[in-house]
């Protein structure tokens, strides 16, 4: 447990090398990773953390590269998860985010990682999220998480965002559908970017229509503005905004979220803890096996299984 | 859940050179083995790949030089590897560098040199063979 010890100081006192290996062994999901995160969580809670998501190529990681500089120039420390997706059918994966804000990569205040999805749909917002609290446990003001499209995993992800940001660009097409296939919902502020295009107008209208249409929001309106990112206009606009939501949440909202988190999280905890160690049990009574052959025989289903499993459990 | 280890690549360009697609097919064909790859994109200072070498935590890093300008650079990022304390990672490196410069070069460290015509499977197989996973 040394290496944890050692591993969990580092962290704690913002060492590079003690950041990069944490994430490390919590992707990788090394037997340690677990102590290590949950002491660490002890630490967190100080970070604002911001999601950026929308579809690929709307710009997102040169929104970021911007964001990152503006808010050096203030002053502050920024964190950066960059997650991609992993081919299902090689299991590799090309992290291309950083290569436009490698700028930042020689910045002490700065702190950028890659990280694949690995195909796992509950895992991979897990160890999203960690990542974040390595970061945010490390003493970052800002902590900002990259993930592309509009899919479920996106919105799992978004949950450990205080702020989250959809980012759209003029003529990606089916903009406004991916809108309406739920990440609407999570979006706390929308920008249009590459404002230089012809029709960077159309959309924002479009989206500007969509969000008077949806009036049963309590709270916090979600608004839509245009930047462009290659030259870093409206930027500043867009820091103001996210900052505008920061006091609202401040105002009590965050509280709820966090709960709205903590929640979310814990019930994932116990699938997972249960998943695993019923799986982990089964696999060693011998059972796995056979029970896999009855379902592809089509003697029994999974969820026929599953609700035996879980009176048994019950049971005991 | 078990442990998922991958293998994880920095691909590099250091000095000025003007265009990357040799270092990305080699980017392409690590991927495609199922590795995960790090693109630093075009002119890199020996700082920036080696800060960003540490920061994600990579297990290989290849870099790709066109220009000659390998005898300047590649010392300069040997060196900065020893001082951060990642000389555990293994590195490569390919594109245009003349035959009498190999053994230099290897002598600081870098494990391979790979010519312009060097196959894919090659490379693949050499990663494959000197990372432990
Ligand atoms: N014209 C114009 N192009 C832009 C703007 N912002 C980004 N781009 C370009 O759009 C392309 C994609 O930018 P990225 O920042 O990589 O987009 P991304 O959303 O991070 O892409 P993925 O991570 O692959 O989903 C690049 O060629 C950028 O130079 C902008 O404001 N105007
Ligand atoms: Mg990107």
């Amino acid at each position: 447990m040394r290496k944890a010890e050692q591993l969990v100081q580092g962290v704690l006192q913002g060492n590079r090398r003690s950041i990069a290996k944490t994430i490390t062994l919590i992707e990788n999901n090394e037997p340690e990773a677990p102590k290590i995160v949950s002491v660490l969580y002890q630490q967190t809670g100080k970070a604002h953390v911001i999601g950026v998501t929308g579809p690929t190529g709307s710009g997102k990681s040169t929104l970021i590269e911007k964001l990152i500089r503006e808010l050096r120039r203030r002053g502050k420390t920024v964190g950066v998860v960059a997650v991609d997706p992993t081919s299902p059918f090689t299991g590799g994966a090309f992290l291309g985010d950083r290569v436009r804000m490698q700028e930042h990569s020689t910045d002490e205040g700065v702190f950028i990682r890659s990280m694949a999805n690995r195909n796992a749909t509950g895992g991979l917002a897990k160890a999203t999220k960690d990542a974040v609290r390595v970061l945010d446990a490390s003493g970052k003001d800002i902590v900002i998480v990259e993930t592309v499209g509009a899919g479920q995993s996106e919105v799992e992800i978004v949950k450990v965002s205080h702020t989250v940001i959809v980012v759209l660009a003029p003529g990606l097409g089916d903009d406004i559908q991916a809108i309406k296939a739920g990440i609407m919902e999570i979006a706390d502020i929308f920008v249009v970017n590459k404002a230089d295009r012809q029709n960077a107008d159309k959309s924002l209208s479009e989206i500007q229509a969509m969000l008077e249409m949806n009036t049963e929001k309590k709270g916090w309106k979600p608004s839509v503005l245009k930047t462009t990112a290659l030259t870093g206009e409206g930027i500043t606009e867009l820091l103001a905004r996210i900052e505008e939501h920061k006091e609202y949440l401040k105002k009590g909202a965050l509280e709820a979220s966090r709960k709205d988190q903590v929640e979310t999280e814990l019930v994932e905890a116990i699938k997972q803890k249960i998943a695993e160690s019923m799986v982990e049990d089964l696999k060693r009574k011998g059972e796995w096996e056979k029970l896999k052959q009855k379902i592809l025989a089509k003697e029994t289903d999974p969820y026929s299984v599953a609700d035996r499993l879980l009176r048994k459990l019950r049971r005991n | 859940m078990s442990t998922e280890r991958k293998i994880r690549v920095l691909i590099a360009k250091p000095g000025l050179d003007s265009h990357d697609r040799g270092a990305k097919i080699v980017a392409r064909a690590l991927r495609d083995a199922g590795m995960e790859i790090i693109y630093t994109g075009l002119r890199q200072t020996p700082e920036q790949i080696v800060e960003t070498a540490l920061q994600e935590d990579v297990d290989v890093i290849g870099l790709s030089i066109l220009s000659g300008a390998h005898k300047v650079l590649f010392p300069k990022i040997m060196g900065l590897i020893k001082e951060k304390g990642i000389d555990d990672m293994l590195v490569f490196a390919g594109g245009i560098i003349p035959h009498e410069d190999i053994h230099d070069l290897k002598k600081i460290g870098i494990k391979e040199v790979f010519g312009p015509g060097t196959p894919t499977g090659v490379l693949v197989k050499f990663v494959q063979e000197n990372t432990r996973k």
